[in-house]
């Protein structure tokens, strides 16, 4: 069972594909450029279709998506951390 | 699965464009003919009127495009024949003789020194020729590439970008292989992946077009934003669905135009392309006034993607769904038209995504409803540029 969707290898990011993830567990990703698997603990509870943190974030960095730069970090994020808009913000307008 | 010889059953129109929709509509001019149309659509089994808020005291740059709607609506290859009704004789003239030009039946009426009655009278038995004329029409074979076909995603997430979007793209590159007229757009929906859409222009001419386009769109937000847009775009249902920026939305949706399609050229709103290829229309990324402007501009199918769930219909081109989201399709079933949620379990790759997208499109082009024809969603919503005089 696939858990999350990585664009490519790299990417700061990974996509929660299904309901019910709880803190603690661990996931199944697929990175689908590369075609590999990949495994990761969550720290937390993360509703369907958001992101992940793939890797440890400072303050104020990039995150990468599809190989792309998509914002700027507003905190530090944790590796296996739920990342959306309480710590990313769009580096446009 | 597609090739140059691969046809559907479509309708032959008089100008020699294919549509796959024989519908007779009741097109008022402006807002207040509104009533006289319903009225006739009413009366009239068979005919669509399509009510609209606008087409008063327009001028310059506004009313040209609210003209170039009304009349690219009536000019589509999905409608057989127009009945126009205005308040004044001048400007429904002006919209019957741009739709006549394409050689279909076309009826003007105007309501002034008439009133209603006598307006939706006359109006009516016109009307019910026309419908008549056109219930003889038969479908005849014609070639898929023959279909012009417009994209545009609606309520996405992050599903989107690495499912439904992909996999219109997929379909696309197919379309593009065979010669098809194709279309996207939304300008601000490309802010964070403008670089990557520059680089698949065909010519540099062709990405200074795109650039001004997209360059003049991001001046419009700047000169009236009151925030960083977090609240607009993306929108709250993009966030819900796990969206967090604008940059990360651009990149899902430009997933739509494939791997191998180039850009061919642009349009302005509602502007008919001139061969095929794929087209950038500069336009709102809002679901009713893009695909508003794909029907005007003569695009006779369009695949929808959506994440969260966007219900979008229009009255005369027809919207296929398509969602990878399961939660979406199980709690929204009746408004997907095709399920491609199996993407993100690896159940099916992209190319079978794209050739089951294209199958549904097919089906949809020799006659099958699509779940928004049978809820009857038919928004008609016109891009306004500025205020009325």
């Amino acid at each position: 069972m696939i858990q999350f969707l990585v664009h490519e290898d790299g990417d700061s990011v990974g996509t929660i594909v299904v309901e019910g993830i709880k803190a603690g567990d661990t996931l199944t990703g697929w990175v689908m450029e590369q075609d590999k698997t990949v495994t990761i603990k969550t720290l937390n509870a993360i509703p369907i279709g958001h992101k992940i943190a793939l890797k440890a974030l400072k303050n104020n960095g990039t995150i990468i998506k599809y190989g792309v730069d998509i914002g700027r970090t507003i905190a530090p994020i944790k590796l296996g951390e739920y990342v959306h808009v309480h710590n990313v913000k769009t580096k446009r307008w | 699965m597609l090739s140059k010889k691969s046809t559907i059953l479509g309708y032959r129109r008089e100008n020699g464009r294919v549509g796959i929709r024989n519908h007779v509509i009741i097109l008022p001019v402006d807002d207040i003919s509104n009533a006289a149309c319903e009225a006739v659509a009413n009366n009239i089994k068979g005919t669509m009127a399509l009510p609209h808020p606008y087409g008063r005291l327009q001028f310059g740059a506004d009313l040209d495009l609210h003209f170039r709607t009304l009349i690219g609506t009536g000019a589509n290859p999905n409608v057989a024949a127009v009945v126009v009704i205005g308040i004044e004789e001048g400007w429904t003239k002006l919209i019957v003789d741009g739709i006549a030009k394409t050689g279909k039946p076309v009826v003007g009426l105007s309501i002034e020194l008439h009133g209603d009655h006598d307006t939706i009278m006359r109006a009516s038995k016109a009307a019910r020729e026309l419908v008549q004329w056109a219930s003889e029409k038969q479908r005849e074979a014609c070639p898929v590439s023959e279909l012009w076909v417009s994209t545009k995603c609606g309520e996405s997430d992050t599903t989107s970008g690495c499912g439904s979007n992909p996999t219109v793209g997929n379909a696309f590159d197919k379309l593009y292989g065979i010669g098809s007229t194709l279309c996207f757009g939304e300008t601000t929906e490309i802010t964070g992946g403008e670089q990557l859409v520059a680089a698949r222009c065909r010519t540099p001419k062709v990405k200074k077009q795109f650039m001004d386009m997209f360059n003049r769109y991001q001046d419009l937000v700047n000169r009236n934003k009151t925030s960083d847009l977090s609240d607009s775009q993306p929108t709250k249902g993009n966030i819900a669905g796990g969206l967090t920026t604008i940059e990360e939305k651009a990149l899902g949706n430009i997933q739509k135009i494939g791997k191998k399609c180039m850009v061919d050229g642009v349009l302005d709103k509602a502007e008919t392309p001139t061969g095929p290829g794929l087209w950038f229309m500069d336009s709102s990324s809002a679901a009713a006034e893009m695909v508003t402007l794909c029907a005007a501009s003569g695009f006779v199918a369009h695949l929808f993607p959506t994440g969260q769930g966007n219900i979008i219909g229009n009255p005369i081109l027809p919207v296929i769904k398509l969602c990878a989201n399961p939660r979406t399709v199980r709690t929204m079933g009746e408004h997907v038209d095709v399920d491609v949620s199996g993407l993100l379990q690896r159940d099916m790759n992209l190319d079978q995504a794209g050739d089951k997208l294209l199958e549904c499109m097919l089906r949809t082009a020799n006659g099958r409803l699509t779940a928004a024809e049978a809820l009857g969603h038919r928004e008609f919503v016109l891009t306004r540029l500025y205020e009325s005089a």
